[in-house]
């Protein structure tokens, strides 16, 4: 076990952060220039589980467990909003006939 | 143990009646209720200690990393304004026990939910709960006015909500800059929240958001202007609550905090809160002369009193502090009367318009009597409860200005002035229409109007007992300031 | 004797509860014996009291319980009997006891009989609370007590409004006497830090004559008693005050409540006789008032209201007695006026009685035949009025004048004139009531009889006294031994008022001036009203500028009307106007001003969930190039 996080280790840390910059950013732009609700969604899985790796590598670097328990954290709550969402999108593909999040526009002043 | 009962009682028995909705007999479960709790108010006033700073304390922490505790303890004063919250509840119950009710059992339990609240205003000695219940006074009397009102309901009541929400969050701030303040670990012990020294430039400010709480809550000239319109509009059960224990709680605050943490400000800007206070009494008086709706002129009328309580409170003696206590608990009661007088007359004639009635002393005449006594007391006819307050007012203003004091007085002339107009016009004359058939007190109405009429005339023959539970209280803030007395030059 | 002073006032209050709290069921005759009983009863105690204190006795203190534990000193529910107040206690309740016995017979088919009964005994309540006060809180009491029972009695007949007005109007003018009373009290109370008599003079006769505060607490003090007495400025709601039922009149805006004012100045005596500027006040005032309303009293038609212009001018002699030291001479003429007024009222109330409720006098006329029993008591109540010896009136106001004599000569010359108007307004009144021929309608001439025992032998017991008081205080330029002036010494002092620069020729001639200018005036009365029989005109008939003016009380009520009423009604709507446009509309511009902001920044809300998210990115951007430039 030991040799596993010694051989993390040796990778440089600078790795991981870019490799998860640049999934973060994919995320963060499909978010962005996406109008289906589930491609929003599943870029936004992307993002949070660029964070996770992230999350994951600081952990064994630094040798502190708390990064791989937030990462769980994270998982359970990204879990929960994704049921959430999901419902929210049935019952908006039910009114609209459509994901598109630009009908989604209720809320406008 | 008690203070909790006390609190607890209420709100079980209103939570309770909100999930009754409707069954029959709810309100003599809200009565019942109340009774109970009476009857809790006054095991309290018997095992009370004069002698103690906190009786029955009640300490159980809740955030302790912020300092947070359930924490209750009556001063003499706490107990005076329990007492008169229980007294005045089953009475404000009382009154709407009537054929044409139409009240539902969340009215009831909106009743009882404000007084479990008020009964935590009074006895929390923890800042943070003290904001907690000071908030959740509002939220039933907000119902109670929204749903039940008169005219304009919606309007007037979120305007009165959101006026004296704004208020509370000046005091909340204040309560947290002195919460901040305090040694660390920081507390919100009330005790301790006071005894913080602030520097003069922040006791500037405390003094201000303390006071635009309490002041719009009272209400103090300028800030008065929700009180006519929301005591004209409420249900006669909401204007009691308003105007006989809600606005205490503003006056309760500022006995409790603003006097003790802002002394040296308060020493200072005294002059100016007088000449607030004293505008709003003659103002109010004089508006009240020609007001043409009674209840209207109640609500002027009660505005007038609680300046001179204000103006009275920042005499800082012994008399004048005194004298505002007594009369914080007596006007508590009889504005209850009047408003219940109000209600009563409306019911039977459909109107509140003084030049459409006339006569009913002819037709009513223990109903005449009721109303006399009241009116007495609102006058502050010697050996009535309103006197002893009044002129111990007095007495406490001219220690501290002869003018002052003067023109307060005024108010003594013109409150004759539109009692007895209101009297005059709506009692005596030749009976009009609308009050030929004006029916007497019914044996339930008496059992309201009785009570009411001994407490009356018994805090106006013996007032002592009430005084003395005051006295320690009273000591206790005048003592901390007593050094600064003679140190500070007021602003004016 | 402690419980025995207790009882006096408690008595009546409990007769007043018992009738109060059952008055629609107790028969008349119960209800005649409580309340005339209970003040009886109070009135037998009451002679005990006064034999006791008349015995040398020291004055009996009673302290029923604490009533106000204020900071400075505790103030207790207590009464003290001393010469000045048994005195006041047999006034009271002896002129209080007949005035209940002619009411029986006044009211007996008013409705509110037993309603009529209670405020009067309540009324005595008050009043003697008032009088056995041991300090000043206990008289304030008492003081605004009076004052309320004077308005339900005024407002007796509570269907007329205007009754009520004059109800009203007699309660707020109190009050505003009451102002200045509770003022020069907290005046002394600061001071002093007592309301006690004992502890307050005590400390007072430490000061120097002129001491500014004392000469503000007592100028204060008078204006309560200006209001209370009907002085002016405060006066005209006595007149008004005679909507009440005649007995009212008689007892409390004649005999007894209106005198509180000058009781409360012979009671405060010591603090007065220290504040000169203060006494001189009050004489000014006094003498003032007492012509004043003698010159109005002359053109009054309504036998009522002339008695009670008469009333607010007697009253007026005894503050220039007050004013000029004669403490004792005050008082005597209090105790006279009682005698001679409550008469007087009482027998006006039997000549209304039997007109039949008519009230003015050139209606009236030749009532000799008719009301023999009422002619005789009216006549001798004139008589003491007028001051012609030996009627008591003449003795108590000559001491008042020979006091004004000796330390004003101005005041003594307008008080003799003052007197002489009196002998001529009474006498007006006398003979147009009595003398002539018969006025009024024939069925009035049908109705005409005279009172029943219950009125008529409480007017003789009174005529008795009018006629009699003047032995209570004979000078000693008659032989006399001044019996007052001892039993009150303990309390005035004897030093205070010895009249000894005047010798006794003075005196003698001083009398015959007044006597027999009040004997010209009479007689010119006579003449006038008798022989050539002169019936004042009738209203709506164009005056002289003069009487018209005196025909109108010098058009007082409209001035004040003009210049209190309505700016303060004008204000009121004002101030009203103003909390509505004003302050309601700056706190509702607050709340617009707030919806509008929101309105305005609402656009940012486009509803379009990518420019939202845009929005979010570059922000976040932004923040972290702020973060890292820092």
């Amino acid at each position: 076990m030991n040799n596993v996080v010694q051989g993390l280790q040796l990778m440089p840390i600078s790795y991981y952060i870019s490799f998860c910059s640049i999934l973060f950013v994919i995320g963060m732009i499909g978010v962005l220039i996406k109008r289906n609700a589930l491609v929003i969604f599943m870029s936004i899985e992307l993002m949070l589980n660029s964070i996770n790796l992230l999350l994951a590598a600081f952990s064994v670097y630094h040798n502190d467990p708390a990064g791989q328990i937030l990462v769980i954290f994270i998982m359970v709550v990204a879990a929960a909003e994704v049921a959430v969402g999901l419902s929210i999108l049935v019952v908006t593909y039910r009114k609209n006939n459509s994901i598109d999040v630009n009908l989604l526009n209720q809320l406008k002043g | 143990m008690l203070t909790i009962s006390l609190i607890l009682l209420p709100l079980l028995a209103s939570l309770i009646l909100f999930l009754l909705k409707d069954k029959k007999g709810f309100h003599i479960l809200a009565l019942v209720a109340s009774l109970a709790e009476l009857v809790l108010g006054i095991v309290a006033l018997f095992g009370f200690d004069k002698g103690a700073a906190r009786n029955f304390p009640f300490d159980a922490m809740w955030i302790k990393s912020m300092g947070i505790s359930f924490s209750f303890g009556m001063s003499g004063l706490s107990l005076l304004l329990v007492l008169l919250t229980v007294f005045l509840v089953p009475m404000i119950i009382l009154t709407t026990f009537h054929r044409d009710n139409k009240y539902s059992s969340a009215f009831y339990g909106l009743i009882l939910l404000m007084q479990s609240a008020l009964v935590g205003v009074f006895t929390s000695s923890d800042g943070f709960l003290f904001y907690i219940f000071w908030e959740m006074a509002l939220i039933p009397i907000y119902f109670i006015c929204g749903l039940w009102g008169g005219e304009n309901k919606i309007k007037i009541t979120l305007k009165f909500f959101i006026y004296t929400m704004l208020g509370s969050l000046f005091m909340l701030t204040a309560l947290i800059w002195l919460y901040i303040k305090t040694p660390a670990p920081h507390t919100f012990n009330i005790d301790t929240m006071v005894m913080v020294k602030l520097p003069l430039g922040e006791q500037f400010w405390v003094f201000l958001a303390f006071f635009l709480g309490f002041a719009i809550k009272i209400p103090v000239f300028p800030f008065h202007s929700w009180q006519p319109d929301t005591y004209t509009v409420a249900p006669a059960a909401g204007s009691m609550l308003l105007a006989g224990i809600m606005l205490k709680m503003g006056l309760y605050g500022i006995l409790r905090f603003l006097i003790p943490s802002c002394s040296f400000t308060v020493i200072q800007f005294a002059p100016v809160v007088m000449i607030m206070a004293i505008t709003g009494l003659l103002y109010g008086s004089v508006i009240a002369i020609k007001q043409k709706e009674i209840k209207r002129l109640i609500a002027y009328s009660s505005f007038a009193h609680v300046g001179l309580m204000t103006a009275a409170l920042f005499a800082l003696n012994v008399d004048a502090l005194q004298g505002t206590i007594y009369q914080m608990i007596s006007h508590g009661f009889n504005v209850v009367a009047l408003f219940f007088i109000a209600d009563i007359i409306q019911r039977r004639t459909n109107t509140l318009q003084i030049n459409e009635l006339g006569g009913i002393a002819k037709v009513a005449p223990r109903f005449a009597v009721f109303f006399m006594i009241v009116m007495l007391g609102s006058v502050a006819l010697p050996l009535t409860n309103g006197f002893i307050g009044e002129f111990l007012m007095l007495v406490g203003m001219v220690q501290y200005s002869f003018y002052v004091a003067a023109i307060a007085g005024i108010s003594i002339i013109l409150g004759a002035v539109y009692m007895f107009w209101l009297y005059q016009r709506s009692m005596y004359g030749e009976t009009k229409p609308v009050t030929a058939a004006f029916a007497d007190l019914t044996s339930t109405e008496m059992w309201v109007a009785v009570p009411l009429i001994i407490i009356i005339i018994a805090m106006g023959v013996y007032p002592k007992p009430i005084l003395e539970i005051a006295k320690p209280t009273v000591e206790s803030i005048l003592f901390s300031l007593k050094p600064l007395k003679e140190a500070i030059i007021p602003v004016l | 004797m402690n419980t025995l002073a207790a009882l006096v006032p408690i008595l009546p209050l409990l007769s007043f509860l018992v009738i109060g709290l059952n008055f629609r069921r107790l028969p008349k005759p119960v209800t005649s014996i409580l309340a005339c009983g209970s003040v009886l009863v109070s009135f037998i105690f009451s002679v005990v009291l006064f034999f006791h204190i008349k015995g040398g006795n020291p004055t009996v203190n009673v302290t029923l319980f604490e009533w106000i534990p204020a900071a400075a000193t505790s103030l207790g529910f207590s009464f003290v009997v001393d010469p000045l107040s048994s005195l006041m206690l047999l006034i009271v309740t002896g002129v209080g006891f007949l005035i209940h016995v002619y009411s029986i017979g006044y009211m007996h088919d008013d409705e509110g009989f037993n309603r009529f009964f209670s405020y009067m005994n309540l009324f005595v309540f008050s009043m003697l609370v008032l009088v056995l006060g041991s300090n000043y809180l206990m008289m304030f009491i008492g003081w605004e007590g009076v004052g309320l029972c004077s308005y339900l009695l005024i407002g007796f007949w509570f269907k007329n409004q205007a009754y009520n007005n004059a109800a009203k109007k007699a309660f707020i003018m109190n009050r505003i006497g009451d102002l200045g009373f509770l003022l020069g009290m907290f005046i002394l109370y600061v001071q002093f830090g007592s309301l006690d008599y004992q502890t307050v003079f005590a400390k007072a006769s430490l000061l120097e004559s002129g001491n500014l505060i004392l000469t503000i607490a007592t100028m204060l003090l008078f204006v309560g008693a200006i209001g209370k007495s009907a002085q002016i400025p405060l006066f005209t709601w006595l007149p008004d005050a005679m909507a009440g039922p005649t007995p009212v009149s008689a007892l409390i805006h004649a005999a007894t409540m209106v005198t509180a004012g000058v009781y409360m100045v012979a009671r405060s005596h010591a603090l007065y006789i220290l504040a000169p500027a203060t006494m001189m006040v009050i004489a000014v005032i006094g003498i003032t008032t007492a012509l004043f309303a003698a010159t109005i009293a002359i053109f009054q038609n309504d036998i009522k209201k002339v008695l009670a212009y008469s009333t607010v001018s007697q009253l007026g002699y005894m503050f220039v007695g007050l004013g000029m030291g004669a403490f004792t001479g005050a008082m005597f003429h209090l105790t006279t006026h009682a005698f001679f007024k409550a008469l007087l009222f009482l027998a006006a109330g039997s000549v209304i009685h039997a007109m039949g409720g008519e009230q003015d006098i050139r209606k009236m006329g030749g009532l000799k035949k008719a009301l023999p029993i009422t002619w005789l008591v009216f006549l001798a109540g004139t008589i003491a009025i007028s001051g012609i010896p030996p009627f008591s009136g003449f003795f108590s106001k000559d001491e008042i004048l020979l006091h004004a004599y000796e330390q004003n000569k101005v005041i003594w010359v307008l008080g003799i004139l003052g007197s002489l108007m009196t002998a001529f307004y009474m006498f007006r009144l006398f003979y147009l009531t009595f003398a002539g021929m018969f006025r009024g309608t024939d069925k009035q001439k049908q109705h005409l009889h005279e009172s029943p025992k219950s009125m008529t032998i409480p007017l003789i017991i009174l005529a008795v006294l009018a006629v009699a008081g003047g032995l209570l205080n004979i000078p000693a330029v008659f032989g006399g031994s001044s019996s007052l002036n001892t039993f009150l010494s303990p309390i005035f002092g004897s030093g205070v008022e010895p009249v000894g620069e005047v010798s006794y020729g003075t005196e003698i001639l001083l009398m015959s001036i007044a006597v027999i200018g009040s004997l010209a005036m009479i007689g010119f009365a006579w003449f006038r009203f008798v022989k050539t029989a002169t019936i004042p005109v009738t209203d709506g008939i164009k005056r002289p500028a003069l009487s018209n003016l005196l025909y109108h009380k010098y058009y007082i009520d409209e001035i004040y009307q003009f210049l209190i009423e309505k700016p303060v009604l004008w204000l009121s709507d004002i101030m009203h106007l103003f909390d509505v446009y004003v302050i309601d509309k700056t706190v509702n511009f607050v709340g617009n001003a707030t919806v509008w902001l929101g309105k305005q920044s609402g656009f940012l809300q486009t509803g379009n969930i990518g420019f939202y998210l845009i929005a979010m990115v570059l922000s976040i951007v932004a923040f972290l190039v702020f973060g890292l430039m820092i």
